[in-house]
């Protein structure tokens, strides 16, 4: 097989040669200034070869066809990055504590903190966007058969990753701690204990116990912001760098086209 | 050459001619350093993921002691209707630890069930036996409903509509010294309203359902 050519790192990102006539040849300050950028990152590229990485995550070749559809999985992520910085600082104001507390820290954020029913509303709504986008990116995947050979195990990180999904949004379902989220979770949970065999130990690890007690939701809150997020990050990073390496699938309609010169390099 | 000193068969890592073997040794030095970092690498994160793992799932063999509550004197419960008491199934977690039961005292014309003569008072958990939701008894109807998914129950607790897998819990009852009716731990009832430990809503007790979810090894039937 022949090798194809290493994608070319755009023009507009390429440092430009210096003009003619200007200086004595040596760097003065103003050129040691405007060249501060380049000079950092060069000092971490020698010590790291990050730029590598970099360009091969970026500057990939993509097929002919490739249109705003391919964009939903990275809408999902930005959702996710979205409730990820909204999550930290709301966690800064809620109180897990269930005798009122955090029913009590929600109604704060929501009635008195500064830009909190803005915030708290980009995470409530946020939830949704994101289960959205997730539904709307494995639909694209599957019309478009990108879910296919060599790629079915990206296939299987994006189902792992729509049930840490769904899982986020039932123990978020709780953290308001209101009537709603009360009884949306008991049934929740006893839906979960329907499980034949293992449900009912499902639920006690859910309950924390028999009953809805003091550390369920706290339990829940665990789960919802150190749990799951930690594992979603770590899968979408796996589900990232199987997209860079085996690479993005043409559109179904467009027809494969043959190279010429590859063909005669071939035979 | 005999059997011990057979080149692929003897212990002997001399035998075996492999570079820089010891006189007696049977395993190489590298990999006696593999299998003991290896080894000590699983005992090192063995004894943090199995307590922390055994910290999560503990509150589940965790029994928790049988609590009686007063829920008032004798004279406010009558055989004929039910009145509705409220007590406290967990401390320390406010309202989310309360729930609401159907006290009325027992009486031979209509609970038919050997079981429940020696107890004085019959006391209906408001938990509906399909996903948790609390019931009503709705007095005109006579009849438990449920507000989530419609689930119908008889004056007994049994179901006679929509989608729970059988009778309403119940609690235990007794009458202490001041002439006060105390509830006790719940129990689950079949249809026949035989008693078993207490098991979650959703999860039958007839049929070849019962068995497919065990009950919890620290709540049993008293």
């Amino acid at each position: 097989m022949p090798k194809l050519p290493a994608p070319p790192i755009p023009s507009s990102l390429q440092a430009p040669p210096p003009r003619p006539g200007e200086g004595n040849g040596k760097p003065t300050a103003r050129d040691h200034a405007a060249e501060a950028g380049t000079t950092v990152v060069d000092w971490v590229d020698e010590r790291t070869s990050l730029s590598g990485g970099a360009r091969w995550l970026m500057f990939r070749k993509v097929p002919k066809g490739t249109n705003w559809f391919y964009t939903l999985g990275s809408a999902t992520m930005f959702a996710f990055l979205s409730q990820a910085v909204t999550g930290v600082f709301l966690a800064m104001y809620y109180r897990p504590d269930p005798s009122g507390g955090a029913y009590e820290s929600i109604r704060h954020v929501t009635n008195e903190v500064f830009l909190g029913q803005f915030v708290r509303g980009m995470h409530k709504w946020g939830s949704s966007v994101m289960v959205i986008l997730v539904f709307l990116h494995m639909g694209r995947t599957f019309f478009f058969g990108a879910y296919k050979y060599p790629r079915e195990l990206n296939w299987v990180i994006g189902v792992v990753l729509l049930i840490l999904t769904m899982l986020m949004s039932f123990t978020g379902y709780l953290l308001p701690f209101d009537q709603r989220a009360y009884w949306a979770t008991i049934v929740g949970v006893n839906i979960n204990g329907t499980g034949p065999l293992l449900g009912p130990y499902l639920s006690d690890f859910l309950r924390g116990g028999p009953e809805f007690g003091a550390t369920t939701l706290s339990r829940f809150y665990s789960i919802h912001m150190l749990l799951v997020p930690g594992l979603i990050a770590a899968l979408i990073g796996a589900h990232l760098y199987l997209v860079a390496k085996l690479g993005t699938t043409a559109p179904p309609w467009l027809k494969a086209e043959q190279n010429p010169e590859l063909r005669e390099a071939d035979a | 050459m005999s059997a011990k000193h057979d080149k692929h068969r003897s212990k002997y890592t001399l035998d075996r001619e492999f570079p820089g073997a010891f006189e007696g040794e049977t395993v190489t030095r590298r990999r006696f350093m593999v299998v003991g970092g290896q080894g000590a690498g699983v005992i090192a994160a063995a004894s943090f993921l199995l307590p922390a793992l055994g910290f999560a799932v503990g509150p589940i063999f965790k029994s928790s002691p049988h609590r009686w509550e007063s829920v008032g004197s004798e004279d406010l419960f009558n055989p004929d209707n039910y009145v509705p008491v409220v007590l406290t199934l967990n401390s320390g977690v406010g309202e989310a630890g309360k729930t609401t039961a159907y006290v009325r005292r027992f009486n031979p014309a209509i609970d038919t069930d050997p079981y429940d003569r020696d107890m004085k008072y019959i006391a209906i958990s408001s938990r509906c036996a399909h996903l948790g939701c609390p019931v009503r008894w709705v007095d005109a109807a006579e009849r438990f409903i449920c507000p989530c998914h419609g689930g119908v129950y008889d004056l007994l607790g049994r179901r006679v509509g929509g989608p729970p897998v059988r009778p309403l819990d119940r609690f235990y009852t007794r009458v202490n010294g001041n002439r006060e009716v105390e509830l006790g731990p719940r129990f689950s009832v079949n249809s026949e309203l035989q008693r078993f430990s207490p098991r979650d809503p959703g999860e039958p007790l007839d049929g070849i359902g019962q068995y497919a979810y065990p009950s919890r090894p620290g709540a049993q039937k008293l």
